[in-house]
């Protein structure tokens, strides 16, 4: 059925004002970043990269990227191992509690993280456990590693389960198969779910919010100083933050094309 | 291979299930235990009583949840109607475009929401970007527009949109182009397309979309207190306030097991209606 040429040209503006409204705010914060003043006013009138310079040489600053990074990298490998194999429990097998696991899984999903986040950090103190970047990466897993579950779990979904039964008819074992077969299959969906949990991790504010005890991550801090003492380096951290995950996603993107591009 | 898919199946899932057997049952159990405590108990060791759940209604907590519940109403009513086009267009219509869409929307995901808030902020007060360009240009000014309900309600609209979009779009594409075509062959109107074969067609997508964003906005936190000013005390911030400043943890976990009951109820009965099989794209 064939949209007129009126809803078609409607629908692409609106699909392109979505976008402006989505990006909007960040321009302002890229804006904020680069004013030369204290006290933020539009339309700016001087442009200054000096705001960057301080957050980069900031000891605070560097401290809260060394402790968002570490929490993201742990993440990020126990979500792809958890994920892995929650993957083929997902999609690939036929197991009793297939469904209810499926359905377990879409919980924490679905959960709002602040109140989660508050749960964890009562769990936490009662058994004694003092909060700190360590119970964060916990926190985070519980949100991310479902997340990343259902990335792999889309590639297992498309895959044939005859390769690996014709290599079981064949006499493979099931490590053989696993290591020869499932792997190799599912190996773009575990490296896609990575990134994205890295992602996630670095970006993430409402878990870490309460769970992160004395220690604080980026988006934590740009919390604080959004709430009470503002201070003319929130912009210029922000987009660092942002910056960096565009950064990452970039190499990502470059690096997939020279790994699925035929070699000459 | 039955059997071994049996064993199989169980092995792998045992990583996922003894994660979330930490990090999400058990910080649930305790905190529904810790609901029956007496007021500012820090151990689940003394006799159990139900006066945190009285305090919700005596001392008015109730309403704060009302005021989140209608606030997550409302944003995920009005983000289905902004929603419902632009799904249609990604579905039916864009083709290129859509990688390009989907690909923009999922990667505000990606950016703190905080910082995304905050960047409104800085868009919408007063010498902030819109306010300062229309003052310099047209010599008009836009102020109050920040804290106060409405700008909550915009704040969780823009937060949870992707929760809304994403999920519309696949149960749009669910609707099979034949249905339509005959339909419009018959002589049906566009808008009794829509009514009689779009929407009950779609609503696997409409239904988690729905209630993805229903749940979030519900328990949301971040957009009251950055864009509202607190403006409106949202529920989250009841049970903050309580497990923090107010070092009254069996208060703030009978406020938290009402949120968790209610979206409990609401996800229980919707993830048992989905089939999520087909909604991933199962072959077979």
């Amino acid at each position: 059925m064939r949209s007129s040429r009126k809803t078609v040209y409607f629908l692409n503006a609106y699909g392109v004002l979505v976008i402006v409204f989505l990006y909007l705010p960040l321009v302002s914060v890229f804006f904020a970043s680069i004013s030369k003043t204290r006290y933020l006013t539009f339309p700016i009138r001087r442009y200054a990269t000096h705001w960057y310079l301080r957050a980069v040489q900031s000891p605070t600053v560097s401290d809260l990227v060394e402790t968002s990074f570490k929490i993201a990298i742990i993440v990020t490998v126990i979500s792809m191992l958890v994920g892995f194999f929650g993957a083929l429990a997902y999609a690939r097998y036929h197991w009793k509690y297939r469904n209810a696991f499926q359905k377990i899984i879409i919980l924490p999903i679905f959960f709002p993280q602040a109140v989660l986040g508050l749960a964890l950090l009562i769990w936490f103190n009662s058994i004694g456990l003092i909060p700190s970047w360590k119970t964060a990466v916990v926190a985070h897993l519980v949100w991310i590693a479902p997340i990343s579950t259902l990335i792999i779990a889309i590639r297992a979904y498309s895959f044939d389960p005859a390769l690996e039964e014709a290599a079981r008819d064949l006499g493979a074992s099931t490590w053989t198969i696993m290591r020869e077969i499932t792997v190799p299959l599912l190996i773009p969906g575990v490296i896609s779910a990575g990134l994205f949990s890295f992602l996630l991790s670095w970006g993430n504010f409402p878990l870490s919010l309460f769970t992160t005890g004395a220690d604080s991550t980026l988006p934590e801090w740009l919390y604080a100083k959004m709430v009470s003492g503002y201070s003319p380096l929130v912009p210029s951290v922000a987009f660092i933050s942002i910056g960096s995950s565009i950064i990452l996603l970039v190499i990502a993107y470059i690096t997939k094309k020279l790994v699925t591009s035929p070699a000459k | 291979m039955e059997r071994l898919d049996k064993k199989l199946g169980t092995i792998t899932s045992l990583p996922m299930i003894l994660l979330l057997a930490v990090g999400f049952l058990a910080p649930l159990v305790v905190v529904a235990v810790f609901s029956i405590m007496p007021p500012k108990v820090f151990s689940i060791m003394n006799v159990p009583d139900f006066s945190a759940y009285a305090d919700f209604f005596q001392q008015g907590y109730y309403k704060s949840l009302l005021w989140s519940v209608a606030m997550a109403f409302i944003s995920t009513f009005i983000l289905f109607l902004i929603c419902w086009p632009l799904a249609f267009g990604m579905a039916k219509v864009f083709g290129k475009f859509t990688l390009v869409l989907t690909i923009a929307v999922a990667m505000t995901l990606i950016v703190s929401e905080n910082i995304r808030l905050f960047g409104w902020v800085l868009t919408l007060m007063k010498g902030g970007l819109i306010d300062g360009y229309l003052r310099t240009w047209l010599g008009l000014r836009l102020e109050g527009v920040l804290y106060n309900g409405t700008i909550i309600v915009f704040g969780l609209i823009y937060v949870y949109f992707p929760f809304m979009l994403f999920p519309l779009a696949q149960g749009i594409a669910m609707i099979p182009e034949d249905a339509r075509q005959a339909a419009e062959d018959l002589g049906a109107s566009p808008f009794r397309i829509l009514w009689e074969i779009d929407l009950p067609l779609a609503s696997p997508g409409i239904v988690v979309g729905s209630l993805l964003s229903f749940v979030l906005a519900a328990g949301a936190l971040a957009e009251s207190k950055l864009l509202g000013g607190q403006a409106i005390i949202v529920f989250t911030d009841e049970v903050e306030t309580a497990f923090t400043y107010g070092q009254n943890w069996p208060l703030g976990s009978a406020l938290a097991m009402i949120l968790i009951l209610i979206i409990g109820i609401l996800a229980f009965f919707t993830i048992s209606k989905i089939d999520l099989d087909s909604m991933m794209g199962r072959r077979r």
